[in-house]
């Protein structure tokens, strides 16, 4: 990665243990955010996007969830080794977060202005009259229609694009190192969608933050982020910069999400949208070997037995898959 | 407060809207509820000035004027000792309205906290507080009450204590049950996600929310209160003669329903107004502090 890497996660493991046993959520996720880069997560429903959003932010669910690594590094600093009240300190102030739904993100009974400065009273003990100037700002760069009238209005009273631009305005304002946008655009209109993140690229240039943004869409990825990570059943299938990733597709996984997106260019009087059969494993069954060998349409035996590894195609291109490690049979 | 050294000649829109003021415009629109709280005020002075408004000694037994009916002398008639009735309505709301309010505040409180600790932490803090709570639930209630003032001795401060132990387990079970719906709204991981502490999201996400279940708790608690405290005086364990409680002048009253029912039927008529008056202004509260009721 570049000279200045904001976060740098090794070994991320998640496990949840419930009444049937341990079930890995996340495995072996390892990946970096360079500084002022937006990075994409994109998976399936149940691919541990979300969860790995959860485990950095060290808000997995108590106790049955249970985040190790071998280190998470923000800024220089191990942060695997804080307790609670460290991670307290950190979130909000150096990782903030982005939640997806607009519309329950904000406590309905309290003022738009105290939530949105509720960071700034936890990590700067700032008064009452320093929090609100600072969030008239934070809404003016936000680009909040009227700010002033808006800094006592209650949630109800503004739409969904406006809340999420909220929400933004609340992640960003400490001037957090990395912003973690958990699909901020899914419950959005289109034409609000692309606002907000046309907003969020412009925010990342000025502020500087670093954000991951975890999406479904690969539209999105396309158009915001630099470098992508693909992920299936919990674990990373693919990571590549936008680039390579949409000229030179290699998991099978990764073709068959990028075959699926519509195109309005291609006539296809009759033919059935094309998409990947079945769905993503049960993370308490998997099958044995290779995660995605029962929807693959390239498996091979050995996908079967083993699990393949994260295996460097080009210089910060990886894949994990049979196809492309040396190691495997290719028969 | 560094930043705030360079907003000294900040603009007006700095002056956040008061929600007090917000919510007591929204009050003052609702009707029922401005009826509801003219009548318990008007109550409350009746029962501070009872000495100064009535010409009547509430205790001054009058054997030859037992039983009267109503006139213009005595306006809801006399009962069994000739003591006036309206008197004693207003001198028994004294007792009355204290042990409606009182206790319901405290179990409401002790309740409310207990809920939201058990229902916000969870594990063992939510087992330990609800099986107290369980063998409150069922102990009968009565029971302990009595048990409370009989070994207490029966005055008005033990009367609280004994409506307080029996009253809070009910709400805490209630605002458990709001705070585990609420503990999985986004709102609140949002909040756990800028790093607040779990007290603060208990106080300042949890509780507002639980506020308008409170206040229709409140409003239900405090017949219940009245009602409790006249069972208690029925049994000779609550109020004693020749003091006066509404819920003690019903009972009292009962005897002679046949021969003056206005001793028994008026004091029942002011505890259902003043229920009904709380209830008023328990649902003009909700609203007016309910955000989305406003404009």
């Amino acid at each position: 990665m570049t000279a200045e890497t904001i976060l740098s996660v090794r070994g991320l493991c998640t496990d949840f243990s419930g009444d049937r046993g341990n079930v890995r959520v996340l495995d072996d996720v390892s990946f970096d955010v360079g500084r002022g880069r937006i990075v994409g997560v994109v998976g399936e429903s149940g691919s541990g996007k979300s969860m790995t959003a959860l485990s950095l932010m060290g808000l997995v669910p108590q106790p049955q969830g249970r985040v190790s690594a071998r280190s998470i590094t923000l800024d220089g600093r191990d942060i695997t080794r804080l307790g609670p009240a460290g991670m307290r300190g950190i979130r909000g102030r150096d990782i903030a977060m982005v939640f997806q739904e607009p519309m329950t993100s904000l406590n309905p009974v309290r003022r738009v202005w105290e939530q949105v400065g509720e960071p700034l009273a936890i990590h700067h003990g700032l008064g009452r009259r320093a929090i609100r100037a600072r969030v008239l700002e934070m809404f003016e760069l936000v680009g909040i229609p009227e700010p002033q009238t808006r800094l006592d209005a209650y949630p109800h009273q503004l739409s969904g694009g406006l809340r999420q631009r909220a929400m933004i305005a609340m992640g960003l304002i400490c001037e957090p190192k990395l912003l973690i946008a958990d699909e901020p655009t899914t419950a959005l209109d289109v034409t609000t969608q692309s606002q907000i993140l046309h907003l969020m690229r412009d925010l990342r240039d000025r502020v500087g933050t670093s954000i991951i943004l975890i999406t479904h869409d690969l539209g999105i990825i396309a158009e915001m982020c630099d470098e992508v990570n693909v992920m299936y059943a919990g674990q990373l299938v693919e990571q590549a910069d936008v680039f390579s990733l949409f000229e030179t597709p290699s998991h099978p996984y990764t073709r068959g999400l990028l075959a699926s997106i519509p195109r309005a260019t291609e006539p296809r009087a009759g033919r059935r949208m094309p998409s990947i059969p079945g769905m993503v494993p049960n993370l308490a069954r998997l099958p044995p070997g290779c995660r995605f060998n029962p929807r693959c349409g390239a498996a091979m035996p050995v996908c079967l037995q083993r699990d393949p590894v994260l295996t460097g195609i080009a210089p910060g291109h990886a894949a994990r898959c049979w196809l492309h490690s040396p190691n495997g049979d290719r028969t | 407060m560094s930043r705030s050294s360079d907003l000294t000649d900040a603009p007006e829109a700095l002056e956040e809207a008061s929600f007090l003021r917000d919510t007591l415009r929204a009050f003052r629109r609702n009707r029922m509820a401005m009826l509801g709280l003219g009548f318990v005020l008007l109550l409350v002075l009746g029962a501070i000035f009872a000495p100064w408004i009535s010409p009547h000694d509430p205790y001054r037994v009058a054997l030859d004027e037992q039983l009267l009916p109503a006139s213009t002398t005595y306006w809801l008639g006399t009962d069994n000792f000739g003591r006036d009735v309206l008197t004693r309505i207003l001198y028994g709301a004294r007792i009355s309205l204290v042990v409606g309010i009182v206790p319901s505040l405290i179990s409401l409180s002790i309740g409310t906290m207990m809920g939201i600790l058990s229902g916000y932490l969870g594990g063992r803090t939510d087992f330990v507080i609800m099986r107290l709570a369980d063998m409150m639930i069922a102990f009968p209630s009565l029971l302990l009450a009595m048990v409370v003032m009989y070994t207490l001795g029966a005055n008005l401060l033990n009367i609280f204590l004994a409506l307080a132990l029996v009253g809070w387990a009910s709400v805490a079970r209630v605002v458990r049950s709001q705070t585990l719906a609420l503990r999985e709204k986004e709102f609140i991981e949002a909040a756990r996600a800028n790093g607040t502490a779990r007290v603060t999201v208990m106080l300042r996400h949890i509780f507002p929310n639980v506020i308008p279940t409170l206040i229709v708790l409140f409003t239900l608690a405090i017949p219940e209160a009245i009602m409790w405290e006249s069972s208690l005086s029925f049994l000779g364990v609550g109020v004693q003669p020749p003091e006066a409680s509404w819920g003690l002048l019903v009972a009292k009253g009962k005897e002679y329903m046949f021969q003056a029912p206005t001793v028994a039927i008026a004091p029942g008529v002011a505890i259902l107004l003043t229920v009904l008056a709380f209830n008023f202004i328990g649902d003009g509260l909700r609203d007016a502090l309910d955000p989305s009721m406003k404009d």
